[in-house]
């Protein structure tokens, strides 16, 4: 692949964590980011499964992607997702039981990501194995980056804890918590992303403003 | 005979109102902030749902009941029902492109987008983790997909004001509409323990 010799390994993964961030910036596989979030533990458990399912189905893609039929390529691909987050969901179930029991069928709808099928589609059935594994890679973390910084929100804040241990000892905000909070949460974050972008872009672009008139 | 009737009635009550999918159980939100920000597309979107929901639900109880608990293969359930999704969308797409090309032309584009619908894929799930029986399932599948109608109905008039709203730079689009149905879920807490079954 010589065209993307030019895009170090590192670029990539960076990509999918800042610029394509799946959550803050597509607004894509928005559920579990709601649903799972209202306390930290959860959230960290989910973005490792959605992580782990995002690597192996681009390695998987990738290594098959010469012996896949174009017409049939979309069932395929459904295949082996589902086969993944059946694996997924089967270790979850053994090794942690108790976040199992509350996110467990979140864990199965990670099949109807739409995100996980369009790395799939678009960057695995095309790239060797290597940036495969780097744009999973970076997808995935940018997803597990994403469920984190919401659910540390939504627990310190909703609940005045992390990870079950209490931190903060007022009173907390219990709507956060709430599921309606969840919605808050994500809103007001994904606000806050919007103004840090468009300060970074300002900036950017007084500073080419400002080299073009001492020029 | 009337006992099962009430049963039914308010396992429907429950799904769309209190258990509503969108409001608490937060599934299916890609579509619905993707298609709600019309109201022509949220009504088109949702007779579509409601109609292929409840369908699935049927198709997918009989093959989880007659063939996945005799043989013992239930642990294969998710790449079972999502086969058998994608190829109800791919059938209900053939047959209405042959038999009304005009309702085709409408609801064509929601069908292809159903398929990657998390709540359809979610409704067969329940359903055999409850152990519905297969009326039961079908009441849960339309209840389902009226209280998703439901929902992309409010929001899609939401947002039609919401056009000409001034709303603060950085909220624009997206963070906005989350916030707002942050309130309509706040509101839509007031329906639990209407009815406890």
């Amino acid at each position: 692949m010589s065209s993307h010799s030019t895009v170090s390994l590192k670029d990539q993964i960076l990509n999918g964590i800042i610029k394509e961030n799946t959550i803050f910036k597509l607004a894509l596989s928005l559920c579990p980011s709601i649903a799972v979030t209202n306390n930290l533990k959860n959230g960290v458990f989910m973005g490792g499964a959605v992580l782990f399912v995002q690597v192996m189905v681009n390695m998987t893609i990738s290594l098959m992607r010469n012996v896949i039929h174009p017409k049939v390529r979309l069932p395929i691909f459904m295949l082996v997702i589902s086969g993944w987050v059946t694996v997924t969901q089967m270790l979850m179930a053994a090794f942690a039981p108790d976040v199992y029991a509350k996110v467990g069928l979140y864990i199965a709808l990670i099949v109807a990501f739409a995100s996980i099928l369009a790395r799939a589609e678009m960057f695995a059935s095309k790239n060797s194995f290597l940036p495969s594994m780097a744009d999973g890679l970076g997808m995935g973390i940018g997803f597990l980056f994403a469920l984190t910084t919401i659910s540390f929100f939504r627990e310190l804040v909703g609940k005045g804890s992390l990870w079950g241990f209490p931190i903060i000892d007022t009173k907390p905000v219990l709507l956060l918590i709430l599921p309606a909070g969840g919605f808050f949460a994500v809103g007001i974050l994904m606000a806050g992303f919007n103004w840090i972008n468009a300060r970074a872009a300002a900036k950017a672009a007084a500073k080419a403003k400002a080299a073009l008139a001492t020029r | 005979m009337s006992h099962d009737f009430t049963k039914l009635f308010e396992l429907i009550v429950s799904a769309s109102l209190i258990n509503n999918f969108v409001f608490t159980r937060f599934l299916g939100l890609c579509i619905f902030f993707g298609v709600s920000k019309k109201m022509e597309t949220a009504v088109g979107m949702s007779i579509t749902f409601i109609s292929v929901m409840m369908i699935s639900a049927g198709v997918s109880w009989v093959i989880f009941n007659l063939v996945l608990v005799p043989l013992e293969i239930t642990f294969l359930q998710i790449i079972v029902f999502i086969g058998v999704i994608a190829g109800l969308v791919q059938l209900s797409d053939t047959i209405m492109r042959k038999v009304s090309p005009g309702l085709y032309y409408k609801l064509g584009i929601y069908l292809a987008l159903i398929s990657t619908n998390c709540i359809i894929l979610a409704v067969p799930l329940i359903n055999a983790e409850e152990k519905y029986t297969f009326i039961q399932s079908l009441a849960f599948g339309l209840g389902s997909g009226l209280g998703f109608a439901l929902a992309l109905i409010i929001m899609a008039s939401i947002r039609e004001k919401l056009e000409l709203a001034d709303v603060p730079a950085p909220f624009k689009g997206l963070p906005m509409a989350f916030v707002i149905t942050g309130l309509i879920a706040l509101a839509f807490t007031g329906f639990s323990g209407l009815i406890t079954l």
